[in-house]
């Protein structure tokens, strides 16, 4: 996992309210067995017509789209399935970061194990930002803050070991296997076995 | 001492190493369900390091995601049936279950079925556990008092190799549910009630309890079924107390303890429920009496209004104006009396026993319309066989529905069962997304018995004006 401390980077907006995982990648795109390529899948059914063929009116397929890092969407963004095929398909795509008012659980999660950033914003920020498109903000994960181009600063939540976990790229199974002797205690001296 | 909410008790009880202000707990995990979607991404990644799995004995494994509900008795049959890139990830989880030492209940099994089915069905589901599944219908498990809940596929990877898990503490939902429910009226519509009240994103962050007479009084099938449905008003988890009900359900199933075992897990079992004064982050009520039959009109599962009702008029925006120009439905108008194309019953939700008989009490003597067309998938072959015991299949097949073997099949539209662009399906599943059933496909979504009224009606009805006949 690429390490990250700040991105600069134009916006993509997706207006649209509670996107569920099914949108960001349809089902008919999970017989995958490996995690790349899935760019391609990315918002599937909302980006190509019947024929396959690119809608030029869909965010996605303008050409600012194609540098920006920063997927700004409506309020409560990932909501729905498990599956991680969401964030690798974003992450595939380019997008570093996802802003809205309020981030599902379970996508949240995947998408710190991918190295996409999840920023919950307030309401004024959003709108803000739902107004200015292709505007370039700044994503600063030292102080987690977003950065307008004003110069004003909003502060986001993530816990600190997400936070530590993306500026050093790191892969949380290796902290996991640390802690094996702590584990195998646990199994020890429960005092009930599943 | 101070009072505990049941899932205070079952979180401390699986605490490997505290949370801290700077890192995540270390949650132990008793129970990981695996499936053929959400795991060959997390096997590469244990082949690729030369990790071996830790507990296989603690991991049950299943296809249904993507597995053809039509028979399949040999992997030959497969390539017949599948096309194409499913057949090599249903192939890929049976090369990966053997080369790990997983037991898989596979097409050569009568154990096989949703994994959230099957989980419950066998015993292995049990009070005070923790169960994950890279699945967010996880939360089905919850209505055993077991805390459960969907994971990535990278922590599919983490309790493979470690059995635990990197958790933050979520916060506490305390939803009371009170009142008798009116006839015609069923877990599902209580569920669909609660999201469109506290809306899709109104448990985030939150592990909800459902607690109250109306919850005691269900049966275990009915408890699922609202558990099931936690994630769809966001919530981490559902969890409900366990009690006589839940030990009576377990009683001698394959996986549950035996003999003094038992008798020591009942016990503890029963210790679990809530302390009284236990305290909540957040509490939402809902009163049971005066529920209707539910059903959906737009896109996502907390746009739900009674069987009866117009859709509302107060929201706005582009959102919702997509919502209804996608399920071509207007604001003001009932759903009631629109033409149905298809009605599914079946998935993690609704497609047990006695969701079953339910639909055959509604079929039984009736035909399904000319212009549906009716698809019934049980959620195990174990569920299969005892409706072929009761004679339900007769029932379903004398009325022209389609009868098949288990899996997900229309409810994500993975194994080829799709719904046609355009067509409106009144589905027992939980999802009504875009797309979620096939391309383009319109979905409703309603309980058993108001999904078996749209079959016979031939478009949207309210299944308490139909005699429903045992
Ligand atoms: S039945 Fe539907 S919701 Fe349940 S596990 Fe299968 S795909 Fe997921």
């Amino acid at each position: 996992m690429e390490k990250l401390t700040r991105l600069e980077s134009r916006i993509t907006l997706l207006p649209a309210n509670d996107v569920d995982t099914d949108q960001i990648v349809p089902a008919r795109f999970l017989t995958t067995t490996t995690r790349a390529g899935l760019g391609k899948a990315l918002f599937a059914d909302w980006r190509y017509d019947a024929a396959g063929q690119p809608k030029p009116d869909f965010v996605l397929n303008q050409p600012e789209a194609a540098d920006s890092k920063v997927l700004v969407a409506g309020n409560n963004f990932g909501c729905g399935s498990s599956r991680e095929h969401a964030p690798w398909a974003l992450a595939d795509f380019g997008f570093r970061a996802v802003i809205s008012t309020a981030i599902a659980d379970i996508f949240r999660n995947n998408s710190i194990k991918n190295g996409l950033v999840p920023v919950v914003v307030d309401q004024a920020t959003h709108e803000w930002l739902m107004a200015n498109p292709w505007e370039t903000v700044t994503i600063d994960l030292e102080r987690c803050e977003l950065v307008l181009p004003d110069g004003s600063a909003t502060s986001f939540p993530l816990d600190g070991f997400s936070r530590y976990c993306l500026m050093e790229g790191i892969d949380q199974l290796g902290y996991l296997q640390q802690q094996s002797p702590a584990i195998d205690r646990y199994e020890e001296q429960r005092p009930w076995k599943p | 001492m101070t009072a505990k909410s049941l899932f205070e008790k079952v979180w401390q009880d699986h605490v490997v190493v505290p949370e801290t202000d700077d890192t995540p707990a270390v949650l132990y995990i008793d129970l990981h369900l695996i499936h053929e979607v959400t795991t060959p991404q997390a096997f590469n990644v244990l082949r690729e390091r030369g990790i071996r799995v830790r507990r296989p004995d603690l991991t049950l494994a299943t296809m249904d995601h993507s597995t053809p509900t039509v028979p399949v008795t040999s992997l030959k049959d497969l390539d017949v049936v599948a096309e194409g890139s499913a057949a090599r990830q249903i192939r890929q989880m049976i090369e990966n279950c053997r080369e790990f030492g997983i037991e898989l209940h596979g097409f050569d099994r009568d154990t096989r079925g949703i994994v959230h089915v099957i989980g419950p069905e066998l015993g292995a589901t049990q009070p005070g556990k923790t169960i994950v599944c890279g699945d967010s219908h996880s939360s089905t498990h919850g209505a055993f008092g077991a805390l459960a809940f969907g994971i990535g596929s990278t922590e599919v990877g983490h309790v493979l190799a470690t059995q635990c898990l990197l958790q933050r503490r979520p916060r506490t939902l305390a939803v009371n549910i009170n009142g008798q429910l009116a006839a015609g009226v069923t877990a599902k519509d209580i569920i669909l009630a609660l999201i469109a009240k506290i809306g899709v994103d109104g448990g985030t962050g939150h592990v909800i309890e459902y607690r109250g007479s109306t919850v005691a009084a269900l049966d275990m099938e009915q408890r699922m079924t609202i558990c099931n449905m936690s994630i769809e008003a966001g919530a981490r988890a559902g969890m409900m107390a366990p009690d006589e009900t839940t030990v009576e359900y377990l009683r001698g199933r394959p996986m549950a303890p035996q003999g003094a075992d038992w008798d020591a897990a009942v016990k503890r079992w029963l210790a679990l429920p809530s302390d009284p004064g236990a305290s909540f982050d957040r509490e939402v009520s809902l009163d049971a009496s005066a529920l209707e039959p539910m059903i959906t009109f737009g896109t996502n599962p907390g746009m739900a209004i009674p069987v009866t009702a117009a859709i509302p008029e107060r929201y706005s925006g582009p959102s919702f104006r997509k919502a209804m120009e996608y399920m071509q439905v207007e604001a003001g108008k009932p759903m009631l009396g629109k033409p149905v194309d298809l009605v599914f019953i079946g998935s993690c939700t609704n497609s047990r026993i006695t969701d079953l008989r339910q639909v055959a009490s509604v079929l039984r003597g009736r035909k399904v319309a000319d212009n549906v067309k009716m698809l019934i998938v049980p959620g195990s072959q174990a569920i299969k066989q005892q409706a072929e015991s009761e004679g339900l299949d007769e029932v379903f097949r004398a009325a022209g529905a389609d009868w098949r073997e288990s899996g997900c099949s229309m409810c994500l539209g993975m194994n080829g069962d799709t719904v046609p662009a355009g067509q409106l399906c009144v589905s027992t599943s939980n999802r009504n997304f875009e797309g979620r059933q096939g391309i383009g496909a319109r979905t409703v979504l309603a309980s058993p018995l108001t999904a078996a009224a749209a079959a016979v009606s031939g478009s949207i009805a309210d299944p308490r004006t139909l005699e429903t006949r045992q």
